[in-house]
């Protein structure tokens, strides 16, 4: 049984199935999964390794296809896109943040965050004010010009926030995003992602593994063996 | 479109300014290949106009009468007569297409002013090599009749003579010593430079030719005449002619070869160009080949820099790049990489240029056409070169990429 007690209905997923390899060697990494999350949700998706979580992920973030059955998005039938459409749908509506920052090195914090605004062919003088004022919201003015070589972990995490939202996008896809921090950066990391979600009605989707980084979010999605297990609502504080 | 473009070169540009050091080495082989192809055929182009200027320096319509067979695989120039003054009187008096005929002999000899000496080559002939060889007096005069027949002690010198013996002082009535005697030079020649050969060719003193047959070499031969002919005359009727004449005065039957030969110096510079020419195509292919492996250390260098960015790729993929924004941006790279490279090539190949031709005194040719060619060929080797990893680049799966370490 699925939820949608967040709002309109932004994403729902029907019978997804998402198969890797052929034959014998094929894996079943997701069996018919129905979901849908609502507009202004901060869903955690939690499960075992090899449940199927990332694999979720990546087809709710459009970087890949399902196998079969259907992924609306706003309306969008995702799984009748093309690669080129999906990569459109990505720049407009979603924002991604990784386990792994995934910077480009030797490249400033404010070119990292402009980075998005250039593939949407935004102007210099726009590129410039988006980028310092989503710098600004992950609390790193000052910073704009440090290379993530020069930024500490919990930095480079927040710069790599402030470009996912530096497109204002409906979106935010976390793949373990405070996996490679301690844990005070970690829960840093989860007040701005908790904030972005409540202050600018964000929807924020997030894989953990971690149970404390899971209680920031609104609901809880677990996943076991490619499909749905468990998913409740937490009563709001 | 044009926004695209734009962004693509923006981006480029930042990715190239990222890995400057990388990026130097990878257009090295550009800018060393471009550099020598216009450095050959730019050194190739003043080396045949040096040998045209030398060889009009020269004189114009010369021949050049020399005993013995032409030289060449198998035949003996040795053993031949040599000519004689009375050879010298019938050409000018029974070839009329004949401006000046002028007889040489040389002999290399020490020759000595003050404590100063000098080894320089003296030849003796008459006051005709001054017409046949293109020479201007520069100061004093050329020889009188007197000096002429009587073979008097009297030279011209060339201008490096003069600067070795004289320094900056007048040479005109200056004593020279050449080997047992003494003469008094009376003229200056005109400065000329270099020779077709390398050679110098104003290290020469000039005597009368009795003067150098009596004194010097102690005999009544001519090794060598200097044949200039009318404007307009017909070199080929010309040669037959002295031919002809040259082998009734020897006295040579039907049946026997010339045991003397006539040169044509238009068509010695015609063979030296030629010759040079060749060269500099050959030399220019070298350097092409070099431009050619300059484009394959691009190839080499951008498919290294997609797999070291293959990270890279996936995260400008899942911020929503298209395909050939991708493409687009790593063939931008590597057009502007090696268009960079084409234009510090060409910087480069004018600097050596410059230096070589001072070096060798040698004209300085610009080429616009070469220049242009190379630059527009190295643009295109990063197209060509740049479009495989650009692909590769373009067609990754952004979750494979992003996963990548």
């Amino acid at each position: 049984m699925s939820r949608n007690d967040g709002g309109t209905r932004l994403i729902s997923l029907r019978q997804v199935t998402k198969t890797y390899g052929e034959g014998t060697a094929s894996f079943q990494a997701l069996n018919g999964v129905d979901l849908d999350i609502g507009q202004g949700e901060f869903v955690a998706i939690m499960g075992p390794s090899g449940s199927g979580k990332s694999t979720a992920l990546n087809i709710l973030g459009c970087l890949d296809a399902p196998s079969s059955g259907h992924y609306l998005f706003r309306d969008i039938e995702v799984d009748a896109l093309t690669r080129n459409q999906r990569a459109l749908l990505r720049r407009h509506y979603l924002g991604f943040v990784f386990q792994g920052f995934n910077l480009l090195s030797r490249t400033s914090a404010q070119e990292n965050v402009e980075l998005p605004l250039l593939y949407r062919g935004e102007d210099a003088a726009h590129r410039h004010d988006a980028s310092r004022r989503a710098l600004a919201q992950v609390g790193l003015t000052g910073w704009e010009h440090h290379t993530p070589a020069e930024l500490s972990g919990g930095q480079q995490q927040r710069v790599a926030i402030a470009r996912a939202i530096v497109t204002q996008p409906l979106v935010l896809l976390a793949d373990e995003p405070t996996g490679n921090l301690d844990s005070k950066r970690g829960h840093e990391i989860m007040e701005l992602l908790v904030s972005l979600n409540r202050d600018q009605g964000i929807t924020v989707i997030m894989v953990t593994h971690e149970p404390d980084m899971a209680a920031y979010a609104s609901r809880v999605v677990r996943f076991a063996d490619g499909n749905v297990d468990s998913d409740s609502m937490k009563v709001a504080a | 479109m044009n926004q695209m473009l734009l962004n693509a070169l923006l981006l480029a540009l930042r990715a190239i300014r990222r890995n400057l050091m990388r990026s130097f080495l990878t257009v090295l082989g550009i800018v060393i290949g471009v550099g020598a192809v216009i450095t050959m055929v730019t050194l190739g182009n003043g080396a045949t106009r040096m040998v045209s200027d030398q060889i009009s320096s020269l004189g114009s319509n010369l021949l050049i009468l020399r005993p013995g067979q032409q030289l060449g695989p198998g035949r003996e120039s040795a053993g031949a007569a040599n000519f004689r003054l009375a050879d010298i009187e019938a050409l000018q008096a029974q070839i009329p297409s004949l401006r000046a005929v002028a007889p040489v002999v040389g002999s290399r000899v020490t020759l000595v002013v003050g404590s100063q000496n000098w080894s320089s080559q003296v030849s003796g002939t008459s006051n005709a090599y001054f017409t046949a060889g293109n020479w201007k007096i520069a100061a004093g005069r050329n020889f009188d009749e007197d000096e002429e027949t009587a073979g008097k002690a009297v030279c011209v010198i060339g201008d490096t003579v003069r600067k070795q013996l004289f320094g900056s002082g007048s040479p005109l009535g200056g004593e020279l010593r050449v080997k047992n005697f003494t003469c008094v030079v009376v003229g200056l020649l005109a400065a000329k430079g270099q020779g077709a050969m390398g050679q110098d060719q104003d290290d020469v003193v000039l005597m009368p030719i009795r003067t150098v047959q009596r004194r010097l070499t102690g005999n009544q031969d001519v090794s060598t005449v200097m044949l200039s002919m009318r404007d307009g005359a017909n070199t080929d009727q010309v040669m037959v002619q002295v031919r002809r004449l040259m082998r009734e005065r020897r006295k040579l039957a039907e049946n026997e070869e010339d045991n003397f030969n006539v040169m044509d110096t238009k068509q010695i510079a015609e063979t030296l160009s030629g010759t040079i020419r060749t060269m500099t195509g050959l030399l220019g292919a070298v350097a092409a080949v070099s431009l050619l492996v300059g484009g394959i250390g691009i190839m080499n260098i951008m498919l290294v820099s997609v797999t070291e960015r293959t990270r890279e790729i996936g995260i400008r993929l899942a911020i929503g790049a298209l395909e050939h924004e991708v493409l687009l941006q790593f063939l931008i790279e590597a057009v502007v990489l090696s268009a960079l490279g084409g234009l510090i090539g060409i910087a480069l190949a004018f600097v050596t240029c410059l230096g070589l031709t001072a070096l060798m005194n040698m004209p300085f040719l610009f080429n616009p056409g070469i220049n242009l060619l190379a630059f527009v060929f190295s643009a295109v080797i990063g197209i060509v070169f740049g479009y495989m990893p650009a692909r590769r680049a373009a067609s990754l799966d952004p979750i494979v990429a992003l996963r990548y370490e």
